[in-house]
C-alpha cells in the first residue's frame, strides 16, 4: 500500500509525485508512456528541449524521480474505491498490476478535441496534438506541405515547429477572431514572450495566419490532396471559399480532459469555460471524492505552467493531509497566486476560442461522425427521429461512439450534433454521457479473469522495501 | 391512452394498443430506450424459463416477436436473429437436468433438441472441448433492444414526449383519467404504467402498491472481431441462477456475437440498490465463465462494460393488467431481466385487455394485487 499514487507522469503529475516524495511520503507514479513528460514534454531519446519551453522545469523534476517508484508503460483501466489502481503493462507479454493506494492525485491530461468534417478521415488529415506529438517524439513532420486549423493558440507551436523542422506550413486558419485576448497575454510577461516568439517564427517562415477561416473539407483520393479553407461569419458559418492545395492537415480545437478514472470514483464535475466537462477541486486540488484529487489539464485546460503549479499544491496537500509536515506558508501563497494568475488567463483565453455552433453546418449527410463504428451524421440524425435527446442515447440507437476508442474521438461532436437537433448545446449532463468508461483501457478477458488472486503487486519486484 | 415509459415494454404497449386502433401518447422521462432497455442484451429467450406461467409468456412472446420480424423492414430495423440458443452442461448431472427440463418445456410448447457431447462443435467450433453435453432452443432469438423499442414505437405511429416526467395522476372519483407532468396534463381513457424499474413510483401515484426493485446487472463487450460464436450460448447453472432468491452476486454468463461484431457476455445479478459502481467482482466471474465456455476468448479484449436494473417482483414474475385498486390503471412492468423477450406478449396482451378481446393467456397469475399490501 503506497502513501500515494500519481496517475499520469505530464507536468501535473511530475509535479505532484516529486512534491509529495520530496515531503517523506511513500509514492508510485504510474503513466502509460515510455518516457516521463506526458504530452507537452513529449521527447525524443536525445533531447536537448530545444522543441520545448520550460525544459528547465522538467529536467529538475525527471532529476528527483529518484525521490519515488515510477511505473512507465502501465496503462492504467480501472480504479477501485479503497484505492486500488489496476494496470496493464508490458507489450508482448501484457500482464496485468495492481497498486493499492491511501490517497490517488489524477493527472490524466487532455486529449484533441475534434470536429468532424467532410473528409476527415482521409489519410494525411490528423489531429494538432498528434502532428505535434509525431515531431516532439519521433522528430518526424506530419507532412512537406501542411495547412494548419482549427481554434486556439496551440495552433502556433504546431505551426512554427512544423515550419522550424522543414515543412512548409501553407496556412494557419484560426476560427475565430480573438482580437480581445491580446490585451490578456500582455499582462503576463511570459506569456507576451512566447507570443512575440511565435510571432517572429510565423514572419520568419512566411507562415500566412488568417484569423476568422476554417478549413471545411478535405479533398483527394487515396489521401488529402487539397483543402477548402472558408471565411467564416461570427458563428462560423461559411462565407466564401477557395481551395488550397497541401498534403497534410493539422486540426485542433481545444482539448478534452480525460476524466475516466475521477468518474470510475464517483469524483464531482463541472463545465469549464472552453465547454468541456473537468473535474470540480477545491483550493488543494481535492476532488469530492475524499483521498483523490486532482491537478491539470483534467481540472480545466489551462496549459503546462498552471498544471506545474496545480500538481504542486496537489502533492504538498497530500503530504500534510497524510500526517506530514506543513508546506512553508510563503511557498504555498506564491503558489496560489500563480494558479489564481495562470485560471483567469486561461479563462480568458476559452473566452477568446470558443466553439460556435456554425461548424455543423460543414457536414453532410455521409460524413463520419464516428470513425470507428462508421456512423455518419446522416446516422444521427436518424437517431434523434427515433427518440435520442442527446449522445447517450444516439450512442444506443446510432452506435456512435461504441467502438474502439469509446467516444474519445467523436463524443464531444456527437454532444453537439444531438443535442442541436433539441435546440440545446452541450450541457454536463450530455458530456457526462461521452465521458463515463468503466474500463478505461481495452483488457483481456483472461487478464480480468484473473484478478485479483494472480497479478504481480508492483510493490515487490520494484520496491521490496 | 397515455403510456408512462419509453422502454421496450412501453413501445410494445403503443405498438399494439395503436394496432387496436387505440389513440396513443407515450411519455418518458429521458430518451426512447434510455434506461433498462437500454442497458440489455436483447436476448428473446424460452430456454432459461422453468415451466409455469412466465414461461407460457415467452413463448407466446416468441411467436409475436418472429411475427412481427416479418413485417415489412421491422425485423431488419430492430437487427431481429433467430438464432437460436445453445445450453451446455459440464457434467452427466447436469446434462440428465437439461434433458428433465426440456421434457416439462416441451409440454408448453417450446422445442429443444438434445446434443450430445460429440456434437457441441457442430454448433459451436470453438466451444471447450471437454463439456457433456447440451440442448439446443432453435426459438431462442435476439434483438438490438434499443433499435426494437424505438422502431416499434415509430411503427405504432403514437405521440412519443421524450423529456417529460409523469408527477401525478388524474383523478375522476377513484377512477385514473390521465396523468399529470411537468409539461401539464394530459387526459386518457386508460393509463399504462411501462415505467419498468420505476414502476413503483408510478403505481405509487395513483396511490396503489406494485413492489419492483433493481437488481443489478452487468454486461462485458468485447473487441469486434470476425464471426466466432454463432448462437447465445450459456451454461445450464444460468436456469437456476435466473430463478434464484439469493441476494450475493451471481452470474452465468450468456455469452454471443452480434451483428457489430462485438461479444456480449453477461449478464451478472446482484441486489445492491441503484449503485453503478463497476464491480470487479461481476466482471472477473463473468470473464471466466466466458472464458471456461470459449477458451479462445481469453486473448480477446473487453472494451467497455454497462450495466442496467432489471426491475423484480418478489414472486419474479412481471405485472401484467388492470389494477382493480384504480380503474383506468394498467401495468405492465416488473420483466427483470426479460423485457425484452417478453415485451411483444406483454403489448398484445394488454391490448386484448384494453380492448375488451379474449386474452390468449390467462392474466390472473400477473395480476397487479397479487401481493400483500404491507410486506
Amino acid at each position: 500500500m503506497r502513501d500515494l499514487v500519481v496517475i499520469g507522469a505530464g507536468p501535473a503529475g511530475l509535479a505532484a509525485a516529486v512534491a509529495a516524495a520530496t515531503a517523506g511520503l511513500d509514492v508510485a507514479l504510474v503513466d502509460a508512456g515510455r518516457r516521463p513528460g506526458g504530452q507537452y514534454y513529449r521527447h525524443h531519446a536525445a533531447e536537448t528541449g530545444r522543441l520545448h519551453h520550460d525544459w528547465d522545469a522538467f529536467v529538475r523534476l525527471r532529476g528527483a524521480l529518484d525521490r519515488l517508484t515510477y511505473l512507465p508503460g502501465h496503462r492504467v483501466w480501472h480504479v477501485e474505491d479503497g484505492f486500488t489502481v489496476h494496470a496493464l503493462t508490458g507489450d508482448r507479454d501484457e500482464r496485468p498490476v495492481r497498486i493499492g493506494a491511501r490517497a490517488l492525485v489524477v493527472a490524466t491530461g487532455a486529449h484533441d478535441r475534434s470536429l468532424p468534417f467532410p473528409g476527415w478521415d482521409l489519410p494525411g488529415v490528423l489531429t494538432a496534438g498528434g502532428a505535434q506529438a509525431l515531431l516532439k517524439g519521433d522528430r518526424v513532420t506530419a507532412g512537406e506541405r501542411i495547412v494548419v486549423a482549427g481554434t486556439g493558440p496551440f495552433l502556433l507551436p504546431v505551426a512554427t515547429g512544423l515550419a522550424g523542422a522543414g515543412a512548409t506550413i501553407a496556412g494557419v486558419f484560426e476560427a475565430n477572431r480573438p482580437y480581445g485576448f491580446a490585451r490578456h497575454v500582455a499582462r503576463h510577461p511570459d506569456k507576451a514572450r512566447e507570443g512575440a516568439g511565435y510571432a517572429a517564427l510565423l514572419a520568419r517562415h512566411r507562415i500566412p495566419y488568417r484569423t476568422g477561416h476554417a478549413v471545411v473539407a478535405a479533398h483527394g483520393d487515396d489521401r488529402v490532396e487539397a483543402v477548402t479553407v472558408a471565411r467564416l461569419d461570427r458563428d462560423w458559418a461559411p462565407v466564401r471559399e477557395r481551395v488550397i492545395a497541401c498534403d497534410t492537415v493539422a486540426v485542433g480545437h481545444g482539448f478534452t480532459p480525460q476524466l475516466e478514472l475521477p468518474l470510475q470514483l464517483g469524483c464531482a464535475t463541472r463545465m469549464d469555460a472552453d465547454g468541456s466537462l473537468v473535474v470540480a477541486v477545491d483550493v488543494a486540488q481535492r476532488t469530492s471524492v475524499p483521498g483523490v484529487y486532482a491537478a491539470g489539464e483534467t481540472t480545466g485546460v489551462g496549459g503546462a505552467q498552471l498544471s506545474l503549479v496545480e500538481g504542486e499544491l496537489a502533492g504538498l496537500a497530500v503530504a500534510e493531509a497524510a500526517g506530514g509536515v506543513a508546506p512553508d506558508p510563503a511557498g504555498v501563497q506564491r503558489l496560489l497566486a500563480r494558479r489564481r494568475r495562470l485560471r483567469a488567463f486561461a479563462a480568458a483565453m476559452h473566452a477568446a476560442y470558443p466553439v460556435r455552433p456554425g461548424w455543423m453546418d460543414r457536414l453532410r449527410d455521409d460524413t463520419l461522425v464516428c470513425r470507428c463504428e462508421e456512423v455518419t451524421c446522416g446516422r444521427l440524425a436518424e437517431a434523434a427521429e427515433l427518440g435520442a435527446t442527446g449522445p447517450r442515447s444516439a450512442k444506443l440507437l446510432s452506435r456512435a461512439g461504441m467502438g474502439r476508442c469509446q467516444g474519445r474521438v467523436c463524443g464531444y461532436a456527437t454532444a453537439w450534433l444531438t443535442t442541436g437537433v433539441c435546440g440545446r448545446i452541450p450541457g454536463p449532463e450530455d458530456l457526462l454521457g461521452t465521458a463515463r468508461r468503466p474500463i478505461a483501457q481495452p483488457v483481456r478477458l483472461r487478464d480480468l479473469a484473473g484478478e485479483p488472486e494472480n497479478p504481480r503487486d508492483e510493490n515487490h519486484p520494484i520496491n521490496p522495501a | 391512452m397515455v403510456i408512462v415509459g419509453g422502454g421496450v415494454v412501453g413501445a410494445a404497449c403503443a405498438y399494439y394498443a395503436a394496432r387496436a386502433g387505440l389513440t396513443v401518447t407515450v411519455v418518458e422521462r429521458g430518451a426512447v430506450a434510455g434506461g433498462t432497455t437500454g442497458a440489455g442484451e436483447g436476448n428473446l429467450l424460452v430456454s432459461d424459463k422453468e415451466p409455469g406461467p412466465e414461461l407460457d409468456l415467452a413463448v407466446l412472446s416468441s411467436a409475436r416477436w418472429a411475427e412481427l420480424a416479418a413485417e415489412d423492414g421491422l425485423g431488419a430495423a430492430v437487427e431481429y436473429e433467430p438464432k437460436g440458443g445453445l445450453v451446455v452442461a459440464e457434467t452427466e448431472e447436469g446434462v440428465a437436468g437439461l434433458a428433465g427440463l426440456a421434457v416439462e418445456q416441451r409440454a408448453a410448447g417450446v422445442d429443444a433438441v438434445e446434443v450430445p457431447a460429440a456434437e457441441l462443435t457442430g454448433y459451436e467450433p470453438h466451444l471447450a472441448p471437454d463439456l457433456a453435453g447440451g440442448m439446443f432452443y432453435p426459438q431462442d432469438a435476439q434483438v438490438q433492444p434499443m433499435l426494437a423499442a424505438a422502431h416499434l414505437l415509430r411503427a405504432s405511429g403514437a405521440e412519443v414526449r421524450t423529456g417529460v416526467t409523469v408527477t401525478g395522476m388524474l383523478r375522476s372519483g377513484d377512477r385514473v383519467t390521465g396523468v399529470r407532468t411537468d409539461r401539464g396534463d394530459l387526459a386518457a381513457g386508460a393509463v399504462v404504467n411501462a415505467a419498468g424499474t420505476w414502476g413503483g413510483e408510478v403505481a405509487a401515484l395513483a396511490g396503489v402498491t406494485v413492489p419492483i426493485l433493481p437488481r443489478r446487472g452487468f454486461i462485458l463487450v468485447t473487441e469486434p472481431l470476425p464471426p466466432l460464436i454463432r448462437h447465445k450460448v450459456y451454461a445450464a447453472e444460468y436456469v437456476a441462477n435466473v430463478a434464484s432468491d439469493d441476494e450475493g452476486l451471481e452470474s452465468s454468463a450468456v455469452v454471443e456475437g452480434t451483428p457489430a461484431g462485438t461479444i456480449l457476455i453477461g449478464a451478472s445479478r446482484e441486489r445492491v440498490g441503484f449503485d453503478r459502481t463497476l464491480s470487479m467482482a461481476a466482471l472477473r466471474r463473468l470473464a471466466r465463465q466466458a472464458i471456461r465456455l470459449f477458451p479462445a476468448l481469453g486473448d480477446v479484449a473487453a472494451i467497455r462494460a454497462y450495466c442496467g436494473f432489471r426491475p423484480y417482483c418478489p414472486d419474479h414474475l412481471p405485472v401484467i393488467g388492470p389494477d382493480p385498486r384504480a380503474e383506468g390503471l394498467l401495468h405492465a412492468c416488473g420483466h427483470e431481466g426479460a423485457g425484452i423477450g417478453l415485451a411483444a406478449a406483454t403489448g398484445h396482451l394488454l391490448a386484448q385487455s384494453l380492448t375488451g378481446a379474449p386474452p390468449d393467456l390467462d392474466l390472473h397469475p400477473f395480476r397487479p394485487d397479487r401481493f400483500p399490501e404491507h410486506p
